[in-house]
């Protein structure tokens, strides 16, 4: 096993570099990627130009300043170019945020994603089979920005269903009732795309696996119904959910909830990230991509080895 | 616990009796008549060989006794008496109780049929804490104690083993000390070689009869390949279309056999003890659709002999002198026993 651990960490380790050092070369050759002019402003003269060139160490060959670049990111002095705040700080500031609305939708989706697709399985064909397979398919094709923005109108603003404060984070410590009332719309929107899709995928699983030969032995044995399920049908089903969910959930806290926290003006990291593209400012850019890496390459790891401990066929030996 | 097989005679009792079994399943092609009308008996001790191609309807009747094939688009008809009382009449609970604990059954494939995700240990122990509210410890020595009776050796570390890491002889010897975990009275063996290396077939089969008297239990054992069942059934039946075509004791019906679809399966068997074929015997043709059966004798499109009266269907009844055996073909004995001799042979064709 721990072969196998270090083997796995040193990959991930040259994920990181390989992925911030595109990224870096992808906006510094870009049009318009150079910061100087922008920095210096509309009526900048060449000299002023150079000087922040000069002060940027622009000059100097692109590896040396992506070194310096990485050197300054990881020792949290990177400061950005336009608001000259402090990359890992402002990123620190939109963690908790983040967490929050990524934590509590992926348990939300995981949850509400294996109930429907077992409901789904167990009924299939039936009525509730059908209903939920419509909803399902609707789930899945609502975009999270409209739906976010239909939620708000719908909940938030002056109706007579506005039982929900219209956007905002409110950290958990200050107050968690609102912390939590503030989250619930978020939460569901975010959900609601991946309980669609979870509960499609389980039922097809369950319904693949319902027919494997072990199963009829665990029948044959004189199993009750609810434990063959349960033990047998869906302790095999959910192997490749966990796959799935660890990987979703690792994009979503690296960046893939930037329409969320933007349309409930969360103000958590997806939303720098967002900006700081917006305004190709190179740093935050830099800084929110190591981030963004760091969780993906880290769930991988961890999506491995739960792999491991769930399926025993493929446990290194 | 080892008894002897007179001892187990002395006690013999008859533990399951089907009459008239019919299942037919709802299909959107039709109905499939995929057991069309099956008896036998099966007494404690005794080892039951049911014999047949794919699709004549021997899986679905062991799946049957242990209500296994119950689904919204199944029927029945007849019954199926296990000590009496009627296994198509139980309800799920009830079925529980017997599944695995009273009857129990081993598959085809052990590559399949053990889940992958738990230990071996932990799934014969399922069925003990189950049936017999053991603690965990208990089952556990017990399910060692069941893996030596079945010949794995190192029982005791073996245990704890995943079934990807067992080899497929010793999947299936754990899959029969899992059906035999709780002392079942039945043990039902569908095509448990089928799957299996011949060297580890003839082990397997000789370890099931073995076991058969050191529980004191009796055997069904189904199979395409009447070889199998020649050295352990004391009685077989032969399916053929979802229906009972001859049975007759093993002996009976080596040396006498009167159906010629019977014929055909000694004759695809290859022998040492005659001269060697160019190549092997089959049966020609494939076996009817269930959904549309031929008139009369199901086996009247395949049979060489087939003649007018084929086309009304016989009964099973005894048309030899041994008692007990019963067919379902109208040529006379004497016809028939002309006739087999170059399809038993292996010089002819068999249809």
């Amino acid at each position: 096993m721990l072969p196998f651990l270090v083997r796995r960490l040193i990959g991930a380790f040259l994920v990181l570099v390989a992925v911030s050092f595109i990224t870096y070369l992808i906006f510094v050759k870009i049009p318009g990627g150079d910061p100087a002019p922008r920095i210096a402003g509309r009526l900048a003269t060449d000299q002023n130009i150079a000087d922040i060139r000069q002060k940027l160490h622009l000059n100097d060959p692109f590896y040396s300043q992506y070194w310096a670049m990485m050197q300054s990111l990881f020792t949290g002095t990177l400061k950005s170019y336009s608001s000259q705040l402090n990359v890992v700080s402002e990123i620190k500031r939109g963690i908790p945020a983040t967490l929050s609305l990524t934590i509590g939708a992926g348990i939300i989706w995981l949850g509400f994603g294996i109930l429907v697709g077992v409901i789904s399985a167990v009924t299939a064909g039936g009525l509730s089979d059908r209903v939920i397979t419509v909803l399902a398919l609707i789930g899945i094709s609502m975009p999270v920005f409209w739906l976010g923005l239909i939620a708000r109108y719908l909940f938030a603003e002056s109706h007579p269903f506005s039982f929900f404060p219209d956007g905002e984070y409110v950290p958990l410590t200050q107050n968690p009732w609102q912390w939590f009332v503030h989250l619930i719309m978020p939460w569901t929107v975010l959900a609601v795309l991946s309980i669609g899709f979870y509960g499609r995928v389980l039922r097809s699983n369950i319904l693949d696996t319902i027919n494997e030969d072990y199963v009829r032995t665990a029948r044959a044995k004189g199993l009750p119904p609810r434990r063959v399920l349960v033990k047998h049908v869906l302790r095999n089903s959910l192997i490749p959910i966990v796959t799935l969910f660890g990987l979703d959930f690792a994009a979503v806290i690296g960046g893939s909830a930037i329409l969320t926290e933007t349309v409930f003006n969360l103000r958590g990291v997806g939303q720098y990230a967002a900006d700081s593209v917006q305004s190709l400012d190179l740093p935050p850019i830099m800084g929110v991509t190591i981030y963004a890496t760091f969780f993906i390459v880290l769930f991988s790891v961890v999506v491995d080895l739960l792999y491991a401990w769930l399926d025993p066929r493929i446990r290194p030996t | 616990m080892a008894r002897s097989e007179d001892q187990a005679d002395v006690v013999s009792e008859r533990l399951i009796e089907v009459n008239g079994l019919k299942v037919q399943f709802a299909t959107e092609d039709g109905i499939v008549k995929a057991v069309d009308g099956v008896d036998f008996e099966l007494q404690r001790g005794q080892v039951l060989g049911i014999v047949g191609e794919s699709g004549s309807g021997k899986s679905v009747t062991a799946m049957t006794l242990l209500g296994l094939t119950r689904d919204k688009n199944t029927r029945f008809e007849g019954e199926v008496l296990y000590k009496g009382r009627d296994v198509l009449q139980m309800n799920e609970g009830e079925l529980q109780d017997v599944r695995g604990n009273e009857m129990s059954m081993i598959f085809q494939d052990p590559m399949t049929s053990l889940n992958p995700v738990y230990t071996i240990g932990a799934q014969i122990c399922e069925a003990i804490q189950i049936h017999e509210r053991a603690d965990k410890n208990a089952a556990k020595r017990r399910a060692v104690e069941l893996l030596k009776q079945v010949g794995i050796p190192n029982a005791e570390s073996r245990v704890d083993n995943y079934p990807h890491e067992f080899s497929g002889g010793m999947r299936q010897r754990a899959m029969i000390a899992m059906a035999l975990a709780c002392n079942p009275d039945v043990l039902i063996a569908d095509e448990p070689t089928t799957a299996l290396d011949v060297t580890i077939q003839a082990q397997i089969i000789e370890l099931i009869d073995r076991l058969k008297d050191d529980f004191n239990s009796a055997v069904i054992l189904i199979t395409h390949d009447l070889g199998v069942v020649a050295d352990v059934a004391d009685e077989i039946v032969v399916m053929y279309a979802g229906r009972v075509v001859e049975r007759a004791n093993t002996r009976q019906l080596f040396y006498d056999p009167q159906h010629p679809y019977t014929w055909g399966l000694l004759g695809s068997i290859p022998r040492l003890d005659r001269p060697k074929q160019e190549r092997l015997h089959s049966i020609k043709g494939t076996p009817p659709s269930l959904i549309n059966a031929p008139r009369g004798c199901k086996f009247r499109p395949r049979c060489p002999h087939a003649f007018d009266r084929c086309i009304e269907e016989p009964r099973l009844e005894n048309r030899v002198e041994e008692p007990g055996h019963l067919d379902r073909c109208w040529l006379s004995v004497d016809e028939k026993r002309r006739l087999r001799e170059p399809t038993l042979a292996g010089t002819e064709e068999a249809a």
